[in-house]
C-alpha cells in the first residue's frame, strides 16, 4: 500500500448558531492515499462539504470552527497553519474543483486572467520566461542561413540564456505576462478545452457549462496539486458532459499523479471512477472499502440501504426502496449509533454507545455493532 | 524572401498591441457604447459634457479674450456681436469668462469626484470586507458626516481652511466620500458572499487580493452611475460655495462667483448672473442625463 498523502484524524467541525451547536463533523477518519481515487458518500447535510471545506480550511467562522482533530499532509497538521502558510498550499498542493460552474468564475474576469492568476500566485515563472527566450533563439537560428553573421550572435545569447537558466533574474511585468499566458492556454490544452487561444479572452457568460467547469478544473490543476478536491463536480451538467468530465478528471489523475476526493450523492460516480469510497452518515464516516468490496459486500445497514434504493433498469418495481425515517438533525443527533432510530438490525447497546470504527476485513472498516463480536 | 517573411511575421507576433491585449474588454465597452447610442438621452447629455469638456481643453484657443481681461471702459454692456454674452460690472467679457470658467468648474467636479471615489471606495470595500470593529467604526464615522447638511459641513471646512479654490475642492472631498464608503461596503456585502470569493480563497488567494481584483470590480459599476450624477452635484455644490462666498477669490472666472456678481444687478443687466447660471444649469444636466443613461445600460435588470 502506497503512503497516506493526507490522513484525517478525530476531525470535528461545529457551527455554531442561534439554534445550537451543530455537529456537522463527529470525528471523522479518512486516509487518502498517493494516486488515488477517493469517494465520499452520503445524503444532503452529513457533513461531504463541511469535511471538504474544513481539509482546505475555509469553513467560515464565525459560525464554523474546526474545534479538535488533526488534518496531516506531509507529516505536517494543516490544522496548526497559519492562514499566510494556507495560502500557500490552496490552489498550489491542494486544490478543489466546485459544484456549480456557473457561479464559481468571476463574471468580469476573463477565462485566462482567472487560470492565470493561480498561476501567478503560486508558480515562479522566470524560468519559463528563460526557456521561451532560448525556445525564440533557436527558432531564429533555424530559420537564418549558416554563414549569417546573426547566427554567431544568436548562438552566444542561446549560451547566456542556458546560465540564467537555473537562477533565473527578474523579468519585466509584460514578460512575466507573456509566460503566464503561454502556461494557461497549455493548462488549457490539458484539460480538452476547446479553442483554448479564444477562451482565453472570453468571459464566463460566454461559455457553456462544460466549458466552465473544463476552466474550473484547469485552474485547479494548473499547478499540479498533489490532492485535488472535487465537490459533487457535475451534479449542475447534464449527463454527456458528467461523463466527459469524470473521464477527464480520470485521465488527468494519471498525467499529473495528483489524487483525488470526490465528493458525491451519485453511487454511480462512485463506481465509475472511485478506487475506494467512504460513507458518511449524519457527521460520521461509517464505512470505508475498495469500491468493488463495498458494491459486493456493504457491512453498515445503512450502505446496504443506500445500494438498495439505486433503481435499477433490469427489475421491473412498483416501488423504489428507501431507507424509513430521515436525517437527524446534527444540533441534537441521536444518541449512540446515529443511525439507530432508522436501522433494521437495531439492538440495545446502538442507543447507548457510538460504535467505534473498526477495520473488519483487509481495508474494509465499519461503525456498527453488529459486526463487533464477529471480529 | 520567404525567409525574411517569416522573420517578419514572429516580430509582429512578438509586438502585440495594447489593443489585441485587451480585446474582451475593449468589445465589452463597444457593447455598453451600442445601448448608450440607443438612447437618445444619453446622446443628449454627451453632447452637452462634450461641448464643456472641449471648453475646457480649448479654452485659449476659443475664448476670445483672457479670464482676467477687464474693459474698463465698457461695465455692464448687453449682449452684442462684440460681447456675445454681454459685460459684467467691471467689464469683464462674460462669454470668454464662462469658457475659461469650464476648466475650473470641471475640474473641481473631476478632483472631487476622484479623489472621494479612491477614498470611499477603498475604505469602503475593507469595511464591507473585513466586518467587524473597523466596519462598525468606519460607517458610525460616515454617519457622522451623512447627518451633517453637506453645504454646512462643506462651508465649515472651507471656512476653517481659508478662502481658495483648493481648500473648497478639500473641503467638497471630505463631505463627498462618505457616500461612496456606503455604497461600496454595501456593494462588497452582497458581492462577498457570491461563491467566486470562496473559489478565489481556495486557490490561495490573499484577502487583499481578493478585495481588489475579484470584489471591488463587481462592486463598481453604481460607483460608476453615483460619479457621473455626482459631477454635476459636485459642479453645483461648488457653484453655490462660490456664490456665498467661500470658493475662488474676487475676479476670479468661476461660475458661481459670477453669478454672486450679478446679483445685485438682476433687473438691471440680468445678462451677468443668467449666463453662468446657465452653464452651471447645462453641465451638470448633462451629466444627470448621462448618469441616468448609464444607469440603465449598466444595471443588467433595466438592460434587457
Amino acid at each position: 500500500m502506497p503512503e497516506p498523502i493526507l490522513q484525517i484524524r478525530n476531525l470535528k467541525t461545529y457551527f455554531y448558531t442561534y439554534a445550537g451547536v451543530v455537529r456537522a463533523l463527529e470525528g471523522i477518519d479518512l486516509d487518502i492515499y498517493q494516486g488515488e481515487t477517493l469517494g465520499l458518500v452520503g445524503e444532503t447535510g452529513c457533513g461531504k462539504s463541511v469535511t471538504s471545506l474544513s481539509i482546505m480550511r475555509l469553513v467560515a467562522d464565525p459560525p464554523g470552527r474546526i474545534v479538535d482533530g488533526q488534518i496531516i499532509y506531509k507529516g505536517e497538521d494543516l490544522l496548526k497553519k497559519s492562514e499566510a502558510q494556507m495560502q500557500q498550499i490552496r490552489g498550489n498542493k491542494i486544490t478543489m474543483v466546485f459544484q456549480d460552474p456557473m457561479t464559481f468564475l468571476n463574471p468580469v474576469i476573463t477565462i485566462g486572467d482567472q487560470v492565470s492568476e493561480v498561476i501567478a500566485i503560486h508558480e515562479n515563472l522566470a524560468r519559463d520566461v528563460v526557456r521561451s527566450k532560448i525556445d525564440e533563439c533557436e527558432e531564429t537560428i533555424k530559420q537564418l542561413d549558416s554563414n549569417s553573421p546573426d547566427r554567431e550572435r544568436l548562438m552566444n545569447r542561446v549560451k547566456e540564456l542556458e546560465a540564467l537558466k537555473d537562477n533565473p533574474p527578474k523579468y519585466s511585468r509584460r514578460e512575466m505576462k507573456k509566460a503566464t499566458l503561454r502556461r494557461t492556454i497549455e493548462v488549457l490544452k490539458l484539460v480538452q478545452m476547446p479553442s483554448p487561444e479564444k477562451v482565453v479572452k472570453q468571459y464566463p457568460h460566454e461559455l457553456s457549462g462544460g466549458m466552465r467547469q473544463r476552466a474550473i478544473i484547469a485552474m485547479a490543476l494548473s499547478c499540479s496539486p498533489d490532492l485535488l478536491i472535487a465537490d459533487e463536480p457535475t451534479t449542475s451538467l447534464d449527463v454527456t458532459i458528467q461523463a466527459q468530465i469524470l473521464a477527464l478528471l480520470s485521465e488527468l489523475k494519471k498525467k499529473i499523479g495528483s489524487s483525488i476526493l470526490i465528493i458525491t450523492h451519485d453511487m454511480g460516480i462512485v463506481a465509475e471512477i472511485c478506487d475506494r469510497v467512504s460513507v458518511m452518515y449524519a457527521g460520521n464516516i461509517i464505512e470505508t472499502a475498495e469500491t468493488k468490496a463495498l458494491f459486493k459486500n456493504p457491512l453498515h445497514p445503512y450502505t446496504q440501504g443506500l445500494l438498495k434504493a439505486i433503481p435499477k433498469l433490469h427489475r421491473d418495481v412498483e416501488e423504489l426502496e428507501i431507507i424509513p425515517g430521515s436525517v437527524p438533525n446534527l444540533i441534537y443527533p441521536p444518541s449512540g449509533c446515529r443511525f439507530h432510530p432508522r436501522c433494521p438490525f437495531r439492538m440495545d447497546i446502538c442507543d447507548k454507545e457510538n460504535p467505534p470504527f473498526i477495520e473488519r476485513e483487509r481495508g474494509h472498516s465499519v461503525a456498527c455493532y453488529l459486526y463487533q463480536e464477529k471480529k | 524572401m520567404t525567409q525574411m517573411g517569416q522573420v517578419k511575421t514572429s516580430v509582429e507576433r512578438k509586438s502585440k498591441s495594447w489593443f489585441d491585449e485587451h480585446a474582451p474588454q475593449i468589445r465589452e465597452l463597444k457593447f455598453t457604447l451600442y445601448l448608450l447610442r440607443q438612447s437618445p438621452i444619453v446622446v443628449a447629455g454627451f453632447i452637452l459634457v462634450a461641448l464643456f469638456i472641449g471648453m475646457a481643453i480649448f479654452a485659449p484657443w476659443i475664448a476670445p479674450h483672457g479670464p482676467e481681461e477687464r474693459f474698463w471702459n465698457l461695465p455692464q454692456q448687453p449682449p452684442s456681436w462684440r460681447f456675445p454674452f454681454g459685460t459684467d460690472t467691471t467689464g469683464g467679457d462674460i462669454y470668454s469668462r464662462i469658457i475659461w470658467g469650464s476648466r475650473l468648474d470641471l475640474t473641481i467636479a473631476l478632483t472631487v469626484v476622484a479623489s472621494a471615489i479612491l477614498i470611499g471606495s477603498v475604505l469602503g470595500a475593507i469595511s464591507g470586507f473585513m466586518g467587524r470593529a473597523f466596519d462598525e467604526a468606519l460607517m458610525r464615522v460616515t454617519d457622522v458626516f451623512l447627518a451633517f447638511p453637506a453645504l454646512i459641513l462643506a462651508m465649515a471646512v472651507a471656512a476653517a481652511l481659508g478662502r481658495n479654490l483648493t481648500n473648497l475642492t478639500i473641503a467638497l472631498m471630505v463631505v463627498w466620500w462618505p457616500t461612496y464608503a456606503r455604497l461600496v461596503r454595501g456593494q462588497v456585502l452582497a458581492e462577498k458572499e457570491r461563491l467566486y470569493v470562496d473559489a478565489a480563497r481556495a486557490v490561495g488567494a490573499s484577502p487583499a487580493r481578493i478585495i481588489f481584483r475579484h470584489v471591488l470590480p463587481n462592486s463598481i459599476f453604481p460607483v460608476i452611475v453615483q460619479a457621473t450624477l455626482d459631477l454635476g452635484g459636485v459642479i453645483l455644490t461648488a457653484a453655490g460655495l462660490s456664490f456665498i462666498g467661500f470658493g475662488a477669490g474676487a475676479g476670479v472666472a468661476e461660475w458661481g462667483l459670477m453669478i454672486a456678481d450679478g446679483r445685485s444687478y438682476l433687473f438691471q443687466s440680468p445678462w451677468i448672473a443668467c449666463f453662468p447660471g446657465l452653464a452651471i444649469l447645462l453641465s451638470s444636466l448633462g451629466l444627470n442625463l448621462i448618469g441616468d443613461g448609464l444607469r440603465d445600460v449598466l444595471d443588467p435588470r433595466l438592460r434587457r
